[in-house]
């Protein structure tokens, strides 16, 4: 049989045996478009600056360069101070939501998982609600209460998920552990209604806190996420291939010698420290961490190689778009960016999804 | 060569292995036979590392407990009954995924991963299918596909959880076949399985498990009784003899 073998296989062709990772198209695309969504970021408002100004602009801060700045003080200050936090934040958010749901997707095996999933958004609401409303006045005169305050409520939410859930033992972990934020995500819901409710002088704050959006960004915001954000999304791409093998189930994935328990844990805070480092200082924004993650499976690849990264780039590029679309709609109102996410979104993926089937 | 001493496996207050002292020699075939609930999968966990045990595990001779899980997967590969199989994953993807003991935590496939999976490939005659997505696949080449996988891990001891189930009789033939072939090279392997005369026809050895202990062993003429499977399954069988040695378990109505 193996004397068979050797001759057929001088027949047959050599197989190629590539995993697929992000072929250079692929990159190349999705790069690009990050970049054009910053280039309109920076460049549409109502100072329009064009986008050969911005980059003069900013090539004029580089020492030795000797580029002259173009830009008058009103605008440099519109283009640096105003939008250019507000498009680094979106892109920071955007990148992490995607990413984290791409994770979170991948390590519970649902494709339904969102970045919220064990009460980050539930914590997060919680803590900022509580913020707003109770801190005092020396502290609300600072940019960082609100923020930190949602980032305490969302670890200490999914610290609770994640003990309830391993309550019942390491086999129906993962099952147990979506219950737990679903549970999670009610009760903090509730209590963050009823605080609400009884402080309805500051319902408009709440509310718009809790709608998301990065209307009041600043280059404070970014430092303050950005750390977490950059650490977590490192941690997720360089587990893209622990991913591919936990897709195989957690009995596979440990007779192939990957410490399960180990592996989904440090994926699932990686995920969650961002996700609430994003959350603090964007409010919720829903369904870019589903949205991206499965347009990248629909028009690339399935497999966790290429879903990581581009994740990461598209979903910066498609919240920079999102804020965009956001500001200038209703311009000079703004409209709230779960709702541009949503709007856009859902029909975009509509779309994806009926072309992606229909060309199989 | 894999072997176990006073292996015990339980859940909670139920013992699925009692005591199982059981040794796989290096290039032979065990078969794990019993009745559901014999305790056959929870032993074959057992030596994959993937159930808590009691007792001593031993791969080629050292404790499975001083080795690492990493360790454990570059010397036994394992396959369940139903593996997991991603739909859109191409079957070279999948067979390059059983590299994974060799290649490090983070790390990506070497040139030589590459090669390993496309000997596993060659060797289950997948070459025409390696860029086909599992989904595609039919049982029979799907269950090729899967064993191209832990062939690719290229471990020395292969354990497969019922081989052939949900396979049609050429189906099931070929793949055990298969398996037979796989061990020119000193390939050690343990499988659990259902249909006792092809357990009887390629394993050199049986391990007959009732209640979690062994009840019977030995070559197929020796453990196939009508007696012993009239008593470990409650079945009435008629044992037919071929002239190569080979034994025939069919079942007769009472």
């Amino acid at each position: 049989m193996a004397a068979a073998g050797k001759a057929e296989a001088a027949l047959v062709p050599t197989p190629r045996v590539e995993a697929r990772g992000v072929s250079l198209r692929a990159g190349l695309v999705t790069v690009a478009f990050l970049l054009a969504s910053l280039a309109i970021g920076l460049a549409v408002g109502p100072v329009h600056i064009g986008i050969g100004s911005i980059l003069r602009s900013a090539l004029s801060y580089v020492p030795f360069l000797h580029v002259h700045q173009p830009l008058g003080a009103v605008e440099r200050a519109v283009l640096w101070q105003v939008r250019a936090p507000r498009v680094v934040l979106a892109a920071l958010v955007g990148g992490m939501l995607a990413v984290a749901g791409a994770s979170y997707q991948g390590v519970f095996r649902n494709p339904l998982c969102d970045p919220y999933l064990l009460g980050v958004a539930g914590g997060a609401g919680l803590g900022a609600t509580l913020a707003i409303i109770y801190a005092s006045a020396a502290a609300a005169g600072s940019n960082w209460t609100v923020p930190l305050a949602a980032f305490a409520g969302a670890i200490a939410a999914v610290v609770v998920t994640y003990a309830l859930g391993r309550s019942v033992g390491a086999a129906q972990m993962t099952g147990a552990l979506v219950l737990a934020g679903v549970t999670m995500a009610t009760f903090t819901a509730a209590v963050q209604t009823f605080v609400q409710q009884q402080h309805t002088q500051q319902l408009q704050n709440v509310y718009s806190w809790l709608l998301g959006g990065f209307s009041d960004a600043t280059w404070q915001d970014v430092a303050i996420c950005a750390p977490y954000i950059a650490v977590s999304s490192l941690v997720l791409v360089l587990h893209r291939r622990v991913l591919d093998v936990l897709s195989l189930g957690d009995d596979e994935a440990s007779s192939l010698g990957i410490e399960v328990g180990r592996a989904r844990l440090v994926i699932v805070v990686a995920a969650t420290l961002g996700t609430a480092a994003a959350v603090s200082v964007s409010g919720l924004i829903a369904f870019v961490g589903i949205i991206v993650p499965h347009t990248i499976r629909l028009l690339v690849s399935t497999s966790y190689r290429a879903v990581v990264p581009l994740s990461l780039l598209a979903g910066a590029g498609f919240l920079v778009l999102a804020d965009v679309v956001a500001r200038t709609v209703l311009s000079p109102a703004e409209l709230p960016i779960g709702v541009v996410t949503a709007f856009l979104g859902a029909p975009f993926f509509a779309l994806v999804l009926r072309t992606s089937r229909s060309s199989r | 060569m894999i072997e176990t001493r006073d292996l015990w496996v339980r859940f909670g207050p139920v013992a699925a292995v009692r005591g199982l002292t059981l040794r796989a020699e290096t290039g032979g075939w065990t078969a794990l036979i019993g009745p559901n609930g014999a305790g056959k999968t929870s032993a074959l966990r057992a030596l994959a590392g993937l159930a808590a045990y009691e007792g001593e595990v031993l791969i080629g001779g050292i404790d499975a407990r001083r080795l690492g899980r990493r360790a454990v997967a570059r010397l036994v590969a394992f396959v369940p009954q139903k593996p997991e199989t991603p739909a859109a994953l191409t079957v070279a993807e999948y067979v390059l995924l059983g590299r994974t003991p060799h290649i490090s935590y983070l790390g990506g496939e070497s040139r030589r991963d590459r090669e390993a999976a496309r000997q596993a490939l060659r060797r289950l005659e997948l070459e025409h299918f390696a860029e086909r997505p599992l989904g595609s696949l039919s049982g029979g080449e799907l269950q090729r596909a899967v064993l191209a996988r832990a062939l690719a891990q290229e471990a020395p001891v292969l354990l497969l959880d019922e081989p052939t189930t949900a396979l049609d009789l050429g189906r099931q033939q070929l793949v055990l076949e298969l398996v037979d072939a796989l061990r020119v090279d000193g390939l050690t392997v343990v499988t659990t399985m259902h249909d006792l005369t092809l357990a009887g026809q390629y394993a050199e050895r049986l391990v007959l498990l009732d209640e979690g202990s062994v009840v019977a062993e030995g070559t197929a003429a020796e453990v196939l009784s009508a007696p012993n499977v009239a008593a470990h399954y409650a079945a009435n069988v008629r044992i037919v003899e071929d002239e190569r040695g080979g034994v025939f378990v069919l079942p007769v109505r009472r």
